[in-house]
């Protein structure tokens, strides 16, 4: 930072310094992206007695095959045309990918890697991420809407009422979380779950169905299976992807991989004590971060391969009767647990 | 010109636009769109003035809920605003004069000597320890407890009204009953015949 200052300036060092950090946060996760899609097609080609992606290699090393198979997928979708439909609303048309896209990746300017790892530490960083989260349903809707397709409108509304349903449930279950930690704080809600037995002061112990109802309705929010009812390929085609080709449908899938990484990081530093390592003695870290945002991923992977998809009124009779009314009982039972102070750590 | 002078300016530029233009698009989807991007806007300024809690909020209730049930329903409905649009011009002169009143109440009240520069002090900016969110929470809960609690109670009602006015139990739904498709059993859904030639005579007989 010092050599920048003395280039231009404390000001433009200072926005040069944050843009250098914005980029440190978002290559990272764009690379991640890249590889998660390569990891899924691995993970359900080998549940499914598959190879998956095998051909692919860089440089034609050997041991590398099938590793190149993201960046052959990236280059093929940048070389396609875009096709804008006639009657669509070209501004929205092309607005919603980038809508999408966005909060995805704003809502990683709060998230703590490690207990000095984070862009910003903000004191409301719980309620900025679900401001921002809460917007990513725009680029479903507007997609669907100008796209002026009917397959693509049913998609976007399957998936509004969806979203909005599950926020609620999500919305809750962070409650209890902050409850727990009485802080709106990434960075204290994880340093509160540090105990000297390690596992056991995880938020997970105390508030394992609302990590239950926070990971399902993560799964939901992102319309991954088996609540893909607004792509459902069976009946509408793929939703409110139906009319997006090229980089335009990059962007969508772009901004789904990252929405699900986010959700997976942000339940590992809810639940599961984000970089504090689950034995007691063994040195906390990101790697432990890591290590467990994999795990998750992997879940989203394994719910792909294993179920079925849901029918559309048991989607919502889940989200609105069942976990509403659960994450409400439980946010009394935190209150009286706090309250009486019988949590022993 | 400060930093903060220059993102003042620029938030307002964009938020003055986006309101004019959601009175003024034709498309309605196109006004919603403009209304979720003036939210949007003011919360930014809100955060330049040091009200974090409250932009953040209102972008959570505002953009990311309210907003999108209504541009759900505004896309929805098929409206054909140029028709409207005429009948609207017949209206022009009684709605000119209720809005010149609404603008000179809105002076009287929010006009320089209530809301002025002078008479509205700067916003203190604390160290960065000061929680603006705690902050808020203690007052709410401490010493606006009662208006707290009855707006809440308020906000109750409201949706028990809502629903009660909207609610209509319709006999012949072909939904399915949840309940009853959760206690199936195996037995409940096949019946097992014991002599299905003989079940099959019988019939034959009563034909007969």
């Amino acid at each position: 930072m010092t050599i920048l200052e003395s280039m231009v300036g404390s000001t433009m060092s200072l926005a040069l310094w944050t843009l250098l950090k914005v980029l440190a946060i978002a290559v990272p996760v764009m690379i991640c992206v890249a590889f998660t899609t390569l990891a899924e097609r691995k993970v359900i080609g080998y549940m499914q007695m598959r190879l998956g992606p095998n051909r692919v290699t860089f440089f034609g090393v050997g041991f590398l095959r099938g590793w190149a198979q993201p960046f052959a997928d990236v280059v093929k979708l940048l070389l396609k045309e875009v096709i804008v439909p006639t009657n669509s609303n070209k501004f929205l048309f092309l607005l919603a990918p980038v809508l999408s896209l966005t909060p995805a990746l704003a809502a990683w300017a709060v998230i703590p890697f490690s207990d000095y790892l984070v862009l910003t530490n903000i004191d409301a960083g719980l309620l900025y991420v679900m401001a921002i989260t809460s917007m990513g349903v725009y680029g479903v809707i507007v997609a669907g809407w100008a796209s002026n397709s009917k397959y693509a409108f049913l998609g976007a509304m399957r998936s509004a009422a969806q979203i909005v349903a599950y926020e609620i449930a999500m919305g809750f279950a962070l409650v209890c979380v902050l409850m727990m930690s009485a802080s709106l704080n990434l960075t204290v809600i994880v340093e509160s779950q540090k105990g000297t037995f390690g596992l056991l002061g995880w938020n997970l112990i105390p508030l394992f169905p609302m990590f239950v109802v926070y990971f399902i309705a993560g799964v939901a929010e992102t319309n991954r299976a088996p609540f893909d009812v607004a792509e459902g390929e069976s009946e509408i085609v793929a939703g409110p992807h139906v009319e997006y080709s090229g980089t335009c449908f990059a962007v969508f899938f772009l901004a789904e991989y990252a929405n699900m990484l986010l959700i997976s990081t942000l339940a590992t530093i809810m639940f599961l004590g984000g970089w504090l390592s689950p034995i007691p003695g063994l040195s906390d870290g990101a790697v432990w971060l890591l290590v467990k945002v994999a795990f998750l991923m992997f879940c989203f992977f394994w719910f792909r391969a294993t179920f079925p998809r849901y029918r559309y009124d048991q989607i919502m009779r889940l989200g609105w009767k069942v976990f509403i009314p659960l994450t409400i009982v439980w946010l009394v039972f935190i209150g009286v647990l706090l309250k009486m102070s019988w949590w022993p750590w | 010109m400060q930093t903060s002078q220059l993102a003042f300016y620029f938030f307002s530029i964009i938020l003055i636009v986006a309101a004019s233009r959601v009175i003024t698009s034709k498309n309605p989807v196109h006004a919603a769109m403009f209304l979720v991007l003036a939210f949007f806007t003011a919360a930014c300024l809100w955060i330049t003035l040091g009200a974090e809690f409250l932009a953040i909020a209102l972008v959570l209730v505002y953009v990311g809920a309210v907003m999108v049930l209504f541009i759900f329903v505004v896309m929805m409905l098929d409206i054909n605003r140029e028709k409207e649009r005429r009948r609207y011009r017949n209206w022009l002169l009684p709605v000119l004069i209720i809005a010149g009143v609404m603008v000179a109440e809105m002076f009287f009240v929010l006009g320089e000597q209530n809301l002025g520069i002078d008479s509205t002090p700067y916003p203190i900016f604390n160290d960065p320890n000061y929680s603006n969110t705690k902050e808020l929470g203690r007052l709410i809960y401490t010493e606006y407890v009662y208006a707290f609690e009855i707006a809440a109670v308020i906000l109750l009602v409201a949706i028990v009204a809502a629903i009660a006015l909207t609610l209509r139990v319709r006999n012949n739904k072909r939904a399915n009953d949840v309940a009853d498709q959760v206690s199936t059993s195996s037995t409940g859904r096949i019946r097992m015949l014991s002599d299905l030639n003989d079940d099959i005579d019988a019939n034959k007989r009563k034909d007969l």
